[in-house]
């Protein structure tokens, strides 16, 4: 990217709950002194109202044609706009849920449903609402920050400035390419992706203005605990040296986890429910939503404050009644602890396994929010199955990783404004030190400095800026091996499934801008039909080269994926022909992974699709 | 800035009086060209001033926002009486904590004197006395040294939102009919 009016690094925070986008100033940024800020995004915050905030709420609300008056959504930079995204559709969403779009972020990473397809919000009726699929809600948002920009920034477009995009790190190839699609509809093609935790240790890096050096050593691992709105994302960061610099390597990135702060302040809601239905009190549903506003701040306040017993709430009324209507209640330090630090973060061991029940036959559509909301306990898993994560890096005690039963960090870096809450940081600490002192490790210490809100939007935009070569980058490369399923040739046994092979087409690590080596396994393709593949993921095997045929393994070891899809085009066959091809992976520079059908002769390359999704015929 | 400045319509107007009636100069000349005196010389009636009533528009948006975030109007116009302090005060939290976050985002704050309240301070001959209201035993001359009161508040940054050409700023909070 040199376009010659280049002047910012930009970095859009694509959250679940709400986007922030972060710039540096190229110009005037030198090494470490960098020049940064956040953009205010100009948004309705009421009919006919427009402020300026730091955060653009990601949602989306499908109006009625009578919800509003001529000109009330008008923007400064489209005067007839009919879309209400950002504040308004939140407020406008609280009380008319049918029309609220949100949480499109969590969809995109959902197996089991097509993210083309126009199904948000879930409950609308269908006669009555154009519908939308996460993918086009994820265009509109990233559309109308560019507008925004734009608009502040005529010479500047967005569209051609370095443009960083942050992901969770969990998110799957193909949640990756649905991510770059939605860019690249927006007018954006110049996006390149960075995961969460990454930015934020970023971010972090920004901040320390060169001190991080002297705050990290060789042989460090820092443990990233990103818990935003909707979800938790975890990543594990090796810092190695080389020519006397120090290195920083993302070494393992957990699974993707929805849970995060909404499902806090929910259960909070539930728990003073039930206490005022012992009361005989019944709350109506707007009164729930009333209450887990009134919880957000009264365990904000409970958590900042050790000494307070209780705060009161007040559910008001929605007449204009406010003093005779409205309900008081009080949360308490006991139910705070209960639920939130004990019920989120319980003191577990370190061999407690996240508890799952099994899902019932006929489930709904909806999204696979986490069934244990132990967030300890799904540390703990991970820690436990990355054990092996450094064992391969210079620097690194091969002698303690062999005796431990979990990787060992040494640092803790927390981001996402559910860590607003001192004891909640300190209770993840404090689990952590005691897994650690289990097994003789010294405890971890926490990074302190980064904005728990923002940072995540800020460490994108200074990634842009370290790209040109301004200061150190994270290596990172793949953190799953990929494999592709083979039915191994066998008689078929009636009522079992052919076994199934996995052929590895996409090392661990493999690094952005690289291709693999091609595989010697060939597949026949049928040339005009369309062919799908099992497509398998693992996060823990590091050491397999591309070609390695795995005949067995555990759960624990691979994770099935969509299914990803070939099809030859006509173009140099005969339609039936088959013709033997082989499937070769590269990972590209905006950080999406590309499988192409190789056939054995010839210069052509086919694409295989990643985004399949349950589009049955 | 501690004297009032005419704003740039008033300097003009008084230019064009300037340049139009000779007299009005001659008399304007006096006062001004005499630095600030110290035993008052006779009053030169004043040049009138522009007295015009604000624009509401300001003020609605600020009434609405109060309204939306903090029930501000339901509470003011509802009759206090029948209720208990109990009642009142679960619905003053509403009023104060939404109250806060309005005048927290659309308003930056700063008191006037930075001195603690009951601290002596003294006043130069040049205080702005917009900004400084002398009470009591206000005798002689300045420098003036009394106690500090009250602080003041200075509003530094007005951020309120823009408002769509045409929208009706009357409705602070438009009446909810549940389908």
């Amino acid at each position: 990217m040199s376009s010659e009016n280049a002047c910012y690094s930009i970095g859009i925070d694509l959250g679940t709950t709400h986007c922030v986008l972060s710039y540096v100033d190229l110009q005037q940024s030198e090494r470490e002194e960098v020049v940064q800020h956040v953009f205010a995004i100009a948004q309705l915050t009421n009919a006919g109202s427009i402020d300026e905030k730091l955060a653009f709420p990601s949602f989306l609300y499908l109006p009625h044609d009578s919800e509003f008056a001529e000109g009330d959504l008008a923007l400064p930079w489209h005067s007839n706009n009919k879309l209400v995204a950002g504040e308004l559709a939140r407020t406008r969403g609280v009380s008319t849920p049918i029309r609220l779009v949100a949480s499109a972020k969590s969809w995109l990473c959902h197996s089991g449903v097509d993210c083309r397809a126009q199904f948000l919000p879930l409950d609308a009726p269908e006669d009555e609402v154009t519908k939308v699929s996460p993918l086009e809600a994820t265009i509109q948002y990233l559309n109308y920050l560019r507008a925004a920009w734009d608009y502040a920034h005529p010479s500047t477009p967005l569209s051609s400035q370095p443009l960083t995009i942050t992901i969770p790190a969990s998110f799957d190839p193909a949640a990756r390419d649905l991510t770059i699609e939605a860019a690249h509809r927006a007018g954006l093609n110049q996006a390149i992706l960075l995961e969460e935790p990454q930015a934020a240790l970023y971010s972090w890096i920004q901040s320390s203005q060169g001190g991080w050096r002297k705050q990290v050593k060789v042989g460090d691992i820092i443990l990233v605990i990103d818990m935003g709105g909707g979800t938790t994302d975890l990543s594990l960061i090796a810092v190695t040296e080389q020519a006397g610099d120090l290195v920083l390597n993302r070494v393992a990135v957990g699974d993707h986890i929805l849970l995060g702060g909404d499902n806090m302040d929910l259960a909070l809601a539930y728990v003073i429910k039930a206490k005022l239905a012992a009361e005989g009190k019944n709350l109506e549903p707007w009164q729930i939503q009333g209450l887990t506003q009134g919880c957000r701040v009264a365990k904000e306040q409970l958590l900042m404050n050790a000494d307070l017993a209780a705060v009161p709430i007040v559910v008001p009324s929605r007449s204009s009644k406010l003093i005779g209507g409205s309900l008081r209640t009080e949360l308490t330090r006991e139910e705070v602890t209960n639920t939130l630090v004990n019920g989120f973060f319980p003191e577990v061991g370190i061999q407690e396994a996240p508890k799952s029940r099994p899902r019932t036959a006929l489930t709904k559509i909806s999204l696979p929010y986490a069934q244990d909301a132990g967030v300890t306990r799904h540390l703990a898993a991970f820690l436990v199955r990355q054990v092996q994560a450094t064992a391969e890096l210079n620097g690194f005690d091969p002698l303690i990783n062999h005796q431990a039963s979990f990787l060992h960090p040494t640092a803790l870096l927390f981001n996402g404004g559910v860590f607003k809450s001192p004891a909640l940081a300190e209770r993840v600490q404090t689990v952590l030190n005691q897994w650690l002192t289990a097994e003789g490790a010294p405890p971890a210490r926490v990074l302190q400095g980064v904005d728990l809100d923002l940072a995540v939007g800020r460490g994108a935009a200074y990634y842009g800026y370290v790209r040109q070569g301004n200061g150190v980058r994270i290596r990172g490369g793949l953190a799953s091996a990929y494999y592709v399923g083979i039915e191994g040739a066998m008689p078929a046994v009636p009522g079992m499934e052919p076994p199934i092979e996995a052929l590895c087409v996409a090392p661990f690590g493999m690094e952005e801008g690289t291709e693999a080596d091609l595989p010697t396994q060939e597949f026949g393709l049928v040339v005009g039909e369309s062919v799908r593949f099992r497509f398998f993921g693992s996060s823990v095997r590091r050491d397999d080269p591309v070609g390695t045929l795995l005949e067995t393994w555990s759960d624990t070891e691979l994770t099935e994926l969509e299914e990803i899809e070939a099809t030859l085009p006509a173009d140099n066959y005969q339609v039936g022909e088959v013709v033997p091809v082989r499937l070769r992976a590269a990972v590209t520079e905006v950080g999406t992974l590309r499988l192409e059908a190789v056939p054995r002769s010839g210069d052509a390359r086919w694409q295989v699709e990643l985004n399949v999704r349950t589009r049955e015929e | 800035m501690n004297q009032p400045v005419p704003s740039l319509l008033n300097r003009l107007q008084l230019a064009f009086k300037v340049l139009l009636d000779a007299s009005f100069a001659a008399r304007l000349q006096a006062p001004e060209a005499t630095p600030v005196a110290t035993s008052p010389a006779p009053e030169a009636p004043a040049p009138s001033r522009d007295i015009h009533s604000t624009d509401p528009a300001a003020a609605l948006q600020l009434l609405g926002l109060l309204q939306q975030e903090a029930r501000f109007v339901d509470f003011i116009e509802e009759d206090v009486t029948q209720f208990s302090d109990a009642e009142i005060g679960a619905a003053a939290r509403v009023v104060h904590e939404g109250s806060r976050k309005v005048l927290h985002q659309h308003f930056s704050f700063a008191p006037v004197r930075e001195e603690n309240e009951d601290s002596r301070l003294t006043l130069a001959a040049d205080f702005d006395a917009s900004a400084i209201r002398l009470t009591g035993n206000v005798v002689g001359q300045p420098p003036f040294t009394g106690t500090l009161i009250h602080r003041g508040w200075r509003v530094t940054e007005v951020k309120l939102p823009k408002v769509v050409d045409g929208h009706e700023l009357n409705v602070i909070a438009a009446a909810e009919v549940e389908l």
